[in-house]
């Protein structure tokens, strides 16, 4: 029997039929040699929609499928587990990309049918030349690292080594605790920190599983899913440790209130940020505090200090300081009820559990709102000026104050440049790191084996940030749990009739996965290395090298059905 | 400039940046004009210069070549690579007569839908500009 090809056109609902001729394309490619059957259908990706494809394999006897419908990031996994589950191997599928970079780009339905035709032609020419692939499957190494001993990197930990698996967690500074261990007490519930940080330090330090690497860095890294190699250094000594997994928790830096000098801060020592004001009232014992010697009459809280601020390149919500700002609000309230309280905001977004509530007692208590941002603050005598536009008034008013507090935003580390090139983490426009899918993969990078907690990946308070680190710890257990992975199917594959042995190929591969054959005078290729990205195959000078699923022959013949 | 002149490009997109800009674009529905034609591929560094002789031979207008920003690629420095073969490939062809600004390479991120949108519409005006490539008719396809 010859080669069949089955193609299915996916209308995605409205999302492409409303603008291509989903009939037309189906026709067009029933006119095509070796393709065997053609049809449309509502949702290919829906249950009915695999179930046809599944049943045409059987029937006609397909040996290729080329489904035309949304990216093949979103749905290429599934309809490879579609073509397996009847039986045909998995990389006998090419997915023509004809709602993200056709229907929902183009709006003239003649011009972007004409486009979805091409773009099924290329796949069906592409498909037909398609060969099947061994996913191949490597033990893995059943430990893991955790990246940071704050609260999302010490959850994560605990929670792995209590499902029985090694950890090696490494926190940069002497003692665990992270930014959590600079806090007083928490926000809605003004639950003391310490007690809370101090069960969790104590669980982490003597859990079996567990092996503490404090003072010590990271600093190189190597393998892939499953078999890691890390290098950790504690200044002195170097160590290497192998991991199936790693999960990034490193944290954040918090905005450097220098940078919008209008307020003062740096100049005025009453002029503190929200993180300072915690350390104030953790000294006093949450009793009084005092300010220039005496008990403070106007205290001033400042939101959104390089939060929502495109003027020094910050702009998104750092999703704290609201809740900090009136959790120290009434702290103070609670301490000195005879003093003014003042917050300046531009809104109060009180969205988690409790959070609106919890602002509502904040105001009943008297903490007095008012919706401006300070354009100046200044000294006059012992006391500080603000100026600021009441924007609810509209009128510019200039408050008193003894203390003024910063509510400083959450910013990524200044070192995670570093860290991304190490681990080699993308990082989103912010600067934090980004995860693979905003939705359906939140804790998960680009980077098989490696996953985020915390605020390394964006700004969240302890709870959203305990959820991420379980989330993230789940979700590294699972090649722990499998035991094997596989590793990518689609490699370099050399042809040691054409293969001279130069070399050039070695001197392009950054995973060292070729290597020369002494006897043969060959090179070979480690096929678990390979990463698949095919820079040996481009640069090979006698072609004895192609990438595997993007052959060359692949790749001109759909050049030929494009052009 | 003929107006009525549409040109065609090919693009080679890399799986890890430029494809999910590409795809971006669509979730972000942003539009462009239909003139390009995307290939995917694993790496901008992957790209042999056979694929980007071979469309402007058989009567492409233009060849668009797109990777991760430096510093993010996915295979660590394959855009470096791309960059340094298309640099020599343009070189090359300058020699031969031909109009190098054909061919074009740009790094596009996957949060960067707008860009890939921006780069197209420009990439099709600018062809426009130029006319039909020449190839095309020294070649008789």
């Amino acid at each position: 029997m010859g080669l069949r090809i089955g193609v299915y056109v996916c209308h995605c609902g409205v999302n492409i039929a409303a603008t291509v001729d989903v009939e037309a394309v189906t026709r067009f490619a029933l006119g095509l040699p070796s393709v065997a059957i053609a049809r449309d259908y509502t949702y290919m990706c829906s249950d009915p929609g695999q179930a046809l494809i599944k049943e045409d394999i059987k029937k006609f006897g397909l040996t290729k499928v080329v489904v035309a419908s949304c990216s093949p990031m979103m749905h290429e996994p599934t309809f490879r587990g579609t073509i397996q589950e009847a039986g045909l191997n998995p990389y006998c599928l090419e997915m023509a990309n004809i709602r993200e970079q056709c229907s929902w780009v183009h709006e003239e339905e003649e011009e972007a049918t004409r486009k979805a035709i091409q773009l099924v032609a290329a796949a069906v020419d592409k498909a037909f030349l398609l060969e099947p692939l061994e996913e191949r499957r490597v033990a893995v190494t059943s430990a893991a690292l955790v990246i940071g001993g704050g609260i999302a990197g010490m959850q994560a930990a605990l929670d792995i080594a209590n499902a029985g698996f090694q950890v090696y967690l490494v926190e940069k500074e002497p003692r665990l605790g992270g930014h959590l261990a600079q806090l007083d007490k928490t926000f809605p519930t003004l639950e003391p920190v310490a007690p809370l940080l101090a069960e969790e330090i104590r669980e982490v330090e003597g859990h079996p599983n567990i092996d503490l690497l404090t003072s010590a860095e990271v600093i190189g890294l190597e393998g892939y899913i499953g078999n890691f190699k890390v290098n950790v250094t504690d200044q002195a000594t170097i160590r290497e440790l192998k991991v199936g997994t790693i999960l990034v928790a490193t944290g954040y830096d918090l905005f450097d209130a220098r940078l919008k000098p209008e307020y003062g801060y740096g100049i005025y020592e009453k002029v503190i940020t929200g993180l300072e004001f915690e350390r104030l009232v953790s000294l006093s014992g949450s009793r009084k505090f005092w300010v220039n010697g005496k008990e403070p009459q106007d205290v001033l809280f400042i939101q959104c200090v390089g939060s929502r601020d495109k003027s020094v390149g910050q702009e998104y919500c750092s999703r704290i300081c609201c809740m900090y700002t009136a959790k120290q609000a009434l702290l103070v309230k609670e301490m000195l009820p005879q003093a003014r309280v003042t917050v300046l905001y531009m809104d109060v977004r009180a969205y988690g559990k409790g959070f609106e509530e919890f602002y509502d007692q904040v105001r009943g208590e008297g903490v007095l709102y008012r919706r401006g941002n300070p354009s100046e603050i200044y000294k006059n005598g012992k006391r500080l000026i603000v100026r600021v536009e009441d924007t609810l008034l509209g009128e510019p008013v200039q408050l008193e104050a003894d203390l003024v507090v910063l509510a400083t935003g959450i910013t990524p580390r200044r070192d995670s440049p570093k860290i991304a090139n190490l681990l080699k983490l993308p990082r989103s426009p912010d600067g934090f790191f980004m995860e693979a899918h905003p939705k359906l993969r939140p804790v998960d990078t680009v980077t098989e084996g490696i996953y985020l907690a915390g605020c390394c990946q964006g700004p969240k308070d302890i709870p959203d940030t305990v959820t991420q680190a379980k989330a993230a710890a789940a979700s590294a257990m699972i090649p722990l749990c499998q035991g094997q992975v596989k590793v990518e199917a689609v490699t370099s594959i050399i042809d040691e009739e054409l293969c001279s042995g130069c070399g050039i190929c070695a001197e392009m591969c950054v995973y060292d996965a070729l290597s020369l054959h002494e006897r043969k005078g060959v090179m070979t290729i480690n096929e678990v290395l390979c990463k698949g990205c095919g820079a040996c195959a481009a640069a090979c000078p006698s072609k004895a090298i192609k990438l595997s699923h993007f052959t060359p022959a692949q790749i001109l013949a759909q050049v030929d059905a494009l052009v | 400039m003929n107006e009525d002149f549409e040109p065609k490009i090919v693009a080679f997109l890399c799986n890890w940046c430029a494809y999910v800009g590409a795809d971006l674009a669509g979730t972000s529905r942003i539009q462009y004009p239909p003139n390009v034609r995307i290939i995917r591929m694993m790496c901008s560094g992957a790209v042999d210069p056979v694929y980007v002789i071979k469309p402007l031979l058989d009567g492409a207008d233009g060849v668009l070549i797109g990777g991760c920003h430096p510093g993010d690629c996915h295979y660590q420095e394959g855009n470096y690579k791309a960059r340094r073969r298309v640099a020599i490939l343009k070189n090359i062809l300058r020699q031969m007569g031909f109009d190098e600004e054909r061919i074009w390479l740009r790094w596009i991120s996957a949060s960067e839908g707008q860009v890939f949108a921006e780069t197209v519409t420009a990439m099709v005006k600018a062809l426009k500009e130029k006319g039909p490539n020449p190839l095309k008719e020294l070649w008789g396809t």
